[in-house]
């Protein structure tokens, strides 16, 4: 019954094998989800799968004959269609023109009309508000994630391959997400999902393969794995304390805004955060808060009035905000956060270039930066030389958030921290978030992932449409509360 | 960073073709035909080592021919009008280098400008220029010549012809110009922006580069070496006109290519810069020296080595990554 499948697959890239020995098969109507940890080997599996590498030893069966793809297109034609980690969007095209891009209907002349009711209708199928002629380019990062779900939609696969694609999208995408995977799962479609999301693992898969350095280490049916026996067998030891305590934030404020504007986007935002402080904020999608950190952060132009430590400050770019001690690491790591055809020390030092020579740059100092990073925040990088697009996604996270924090900022905003990050990890950057609170820095952790906020932050501000719509603290802090300020529910939790 | 076949495919050209010169004949390892080659290279050479710059940052510049065509007719008035009052001297020759070099960096910030700070695209913008220079050039001269006072060319005629020993000047500036590109480019943090800007231009504007900034400056320093390279074009025919430098700026693009520089920017090779300005004037040279083809396929020649030089770019990133 199997419809794809991999068996004994080995991957070398150059001399270094990142997979070995991988059995792996997907069966019609069938969620089957893939764990493991950064690096593990999850993107390489369906890449392969998806025609999109070679294996350097194995086979892949299609419905048990044995076959080699070699080109993506040429495993779409047989109905295996990849969602991947990346964006894989033509950034000056409209919606509709990326939904079908490839298969264009129409002769000579396109058929406009179609492509743009036919991606209208799947756009309202995942529920979203996104016009079929908006440029990908004007989308927010997980408004682009619903357009390549569309896309995968409109491709009618037989196998449909996910690599992460809950990572980028808010609680109420989500749950869109989840049903369309329902849908498909009762259409007979088989599903291979990966997530770092251990709870969506365990609601959605039928059957989990957990991955770790490349090889399969577990494979178990629906329930026979509790979140934490997954969380164990990828790092390959038990987790505890996931979350580290509350910090005692001091009075003094670090950073006040009084009636922070990004025109069209915030509206008179003010907030103050205390020394020590983890501020969380939580929103909807398109709530403006990465508007509002990067009205903060001179990345846009904004009005109002920022302090710093009580001094009042222009920001009117982002050295200013640099200089006043500010640093903000962005949510989307690919187009705004890492050169991925550079190498990881070039991206390394990029922000802070002036710390490694006024005239030459020590080219030596920048390569100890790097073997210091790759330490402190565990990069875990094949060879040093490599360049930055090559790391596996959480991997890149994690330089990302190196370089944010090499000009020893004392005012950090941080964007979607533990997007693509695995279990183990996350936990060495909460950790990481709460130290640097506790040496008496100021930390604003902007995040979707409402478990992530509540057990981070020692307080939430909630957006909604480019307000505070409202501030949660203490025994408050709960998933209810804030959706309902999110979404402008008024009234007591049920 | 590794040697790979990618960075010395352009050098083992240069290599073969120096080695076939020789075969085909025996006076092109002479010294006076080297030195030849070499100090012609000279003006496209500096051109194209601040065109590295100025691709690899994402940016073009269409304008340099017309440009350097200009700044020699403007340099020559100059220093006619100068005559009288200081004298046949260096005095009244500095001033046409000054007037050279202070209007390269000048055009270069008009055009940075315009692309910069009123966000037209490089190539309209020095499609535009190049029409302007070329046109006003043609006009200070009415349509003729230029020339530079006969005295005035006696002296100046050194910095072309003169140097050390076979070495000539413009051979020096050449070599310099290109080390100190080399460092810019590997060592500076101007070169890393320089870099960063054509990889990702958003990745370096959320790094804090003052992208604009950078960019401008690109356009510059490509200024400037022209300047300076008219600095020492003018003496070596004492004139210009319409037709000075016509061409200039394909020439140092396709050297720029050839070198390996990525045209949509992000990766700069100011050494291979060099050797395609060699490789091109190495072609030329060897087809007028020997008789096998004729030497006005010279062009066609230097057309199939463009394509081949970018062909050979793109199989190492299909190879890897398909
Ligand atoms: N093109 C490549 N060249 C060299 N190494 C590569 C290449 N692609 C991936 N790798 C390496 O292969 C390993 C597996 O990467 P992969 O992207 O499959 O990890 P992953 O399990 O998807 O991780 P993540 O959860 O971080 O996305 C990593 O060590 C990565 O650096
Ligand atoms: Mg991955």
């Amino acid at each position: 019954m199997t419809v794809l499948a991999l068996h004994g697959v080995s991957k070398s890239f150059g001399p270094i094998e990142v997979l070995h020995d991988v059995d792996l098969a997907l069966d019609p109507g069938q969620v089957h989800a893939l764990i493991g940890e950064n690096g593990a080997g999850k993107s390489t599996i369906m890449k392969i799968l998806g025609g999109f590498l070679d294996p350097t030893e194995g086979q892949i069966l299609l419905d048990g004959k044995p076959v080699r793809f070699s080109s993506g297109p040429e495993a779409e034609a047989q109905g295996i269609v990849v969602i991947h980690q990346e964006f894989n969007l033509a950034a000056d095209l409209s919606v509709a023109a990326n939904v079908f891009l490839g298969r264009e209907p129409g002769g000579l002349r396109l058929d406009h009309k179609a492509m743009r009711r036919d991606t209208a209708a799947l756009l309202a199928r995942l529920d979203t508000r996104i016009s079929p002629d908006t440029l990908i380019r004007d989308l927010s990062v997980p408004d682009r994630q619903m357009v390549e779900i569309a896309k995968a939609l409109s491709r009618n696969a037989r196998v449909l391959i996910m690599d992460e694609p809950s990572a980028v999208l808010t609680h109420r995408e989500v749950g869109t997400l989840y049903d369309q995977i329902d849908r498909l799962r009762a259409d007979g479609v088989a599903i291979l999902y990966c997530s770092h999301r251990l709870d969506e693992v365990a609601h959605l898969a039928d059957r989990i393969t957990v991955l770790r350095d490349g090889r399969v280490v577990r494979q178990a049916m629906r329930g026979e794995m509790t979140e934490d026996d997954m969380a164990a067998a990828m790092v390959g030891r038990e987790l505890q304390d996931f979350y580290p305590p509350k910090g005692r934030p001091s009075p003094d404020p670090a950073l006040d805004l009084q009636g922070l504007s990004v025109p069209g986007r915030v509206h008179d935002v003010s907030l103050t955060l205390h020394r020590g402080e983890v501020l969380g904020i939580a929103g909807l999608v398109g709530s403006g808060r990465t508007e509002l950190a990067e009205g903060i952060v001179g990345l846009r132009s904004a009005t109002g009035e920022i302090r710093v430590n009580g001094q009042k400050v222009a920001i009117r770019n982002l050295r200013d905000a640099f200089d006043s001690g500010l640093a903000y690491l962005t949510e989307d790591r690919k187009e705004a956060g890492l050169l991925l055809d550079k190498g990881l020390t070039q991206n390394l030092t990029l922000a802070d270039l002036p710390r490694f020579g006024l005239w030459r740059l020590d080219q030596r100092a920048e390569t100890e930066a790097l073997a210091h990073a790759t330490q402190e925040f565990d990069i875990r990088a094949p060879d040093p030389a490599m360049i930055a697009g090559k790391l596996s996604g959480g991997n890149q996270q994690k330089l990302l958030l190196a370089k944010t924090m090499l000009p020893d900022p004392q005012i950090i905003i941080i964007d979607e921290p533990t997007r693509g990050i695995d279990v183990g990890t996350k936990q060495q950057i909460y950790a990481f978030i709460r130290r640097l609170a506790d040496e008496g820095r100021s930390l604003i952790v902007i995040s979707s992932e409402m478990a992530e906020v509540i057990g981070l932050a020692d307080r939430v501000l909630v957006m909604r449409e480019g307000r505070i719509a409202g501030e949660v603290t203490g025994k408050d802090m709960t998933e209810d509360k804030i959706v309902r300020l999110a979404m402008g529910v008024s009234g007591e939790a049920a | 960073m590794k040697p790979d076949l990618h960075t010395l495919g352009p050098l083992i050209a240069l290599i073969a073709l120096i080695v076939l010169g020789a075969l085909l004949n025996s006076a092109f390892l002479a010294p006076a035909n080297i030195t030849n080659v070499l100090a012609r290279s000279a003006f496209i050479g500096m051109i194209a080592v601040g065109m590295t710059f100025v691709i690899t940052a994402g940016g073009l510049d269409l304008s340099v021919g017309s440009m350097a065509a200009f700044l020699a007719g403007i340099a020559i008035i100059a220093m006619n009008a100068a005559l009288p009052g200081l004298g046949e001297n260096w005095g009244t020759i500095l001033i046409g280098m000054g007037v050279a070099i202070l209007g390269g960096i000048a055009a270069g910030f008009l055009n940075g400008a315009l692309i910069t700070k009123a966000r037209i695209e490089p190539f309209i913008v020095t499609l535009g220029t190049m029409g302007i220079f070329r046109s006003l050039v043609t006009w200070l001269a009415d349509g003729g010549t230029l020339s530079l006072d006969y005295g005035l060319r006696t002296l100046y005629r050194p910095v072309y012809y003169g140097g050390i020993g076979w070495v000539t000047w413009p051979i020096i500036a050449f070599a310099l110009t290109a080390f100190a590109g080399e460092w810019i480019m590997r060592h500076s943090r101007f070169g890393r922006h320089v870099e960063a800007i054509g990889s990702n231009d958003r990745v370096a504007r959320y790094s804090a580069i003052d992208v604009g900034r950078v960019r401008l400056l690109t356009y510059m320093l490509l200024g400037l070496l022209v300047g300076l390279s008219t600095v020492l074009y003018v003496p070596r025919l004492g004139s210009a006109s319409g037709s000075t430098g016509v061409l200039w700026e394909l020439e140092a693009i396709a050297a720029v290519i050839i070198g390996g520089t990525a045209l949509k920017g992000g990766r700069g090779r100011v050494w291979g810069t060099v050797v395609g300005v060699l490789i091109l004037s190495l072609i030329d040279n060897i087809l007028n020296l020997a008789d096998l083809v004729s030497p006005y396929l010279n062009g066609a020649i230097q057309g199939v080595i463009i394509v081949l030089a970018v062909v050979l770019q793109r199989e190492k990133r299909t190879a890897d990554e398909r």
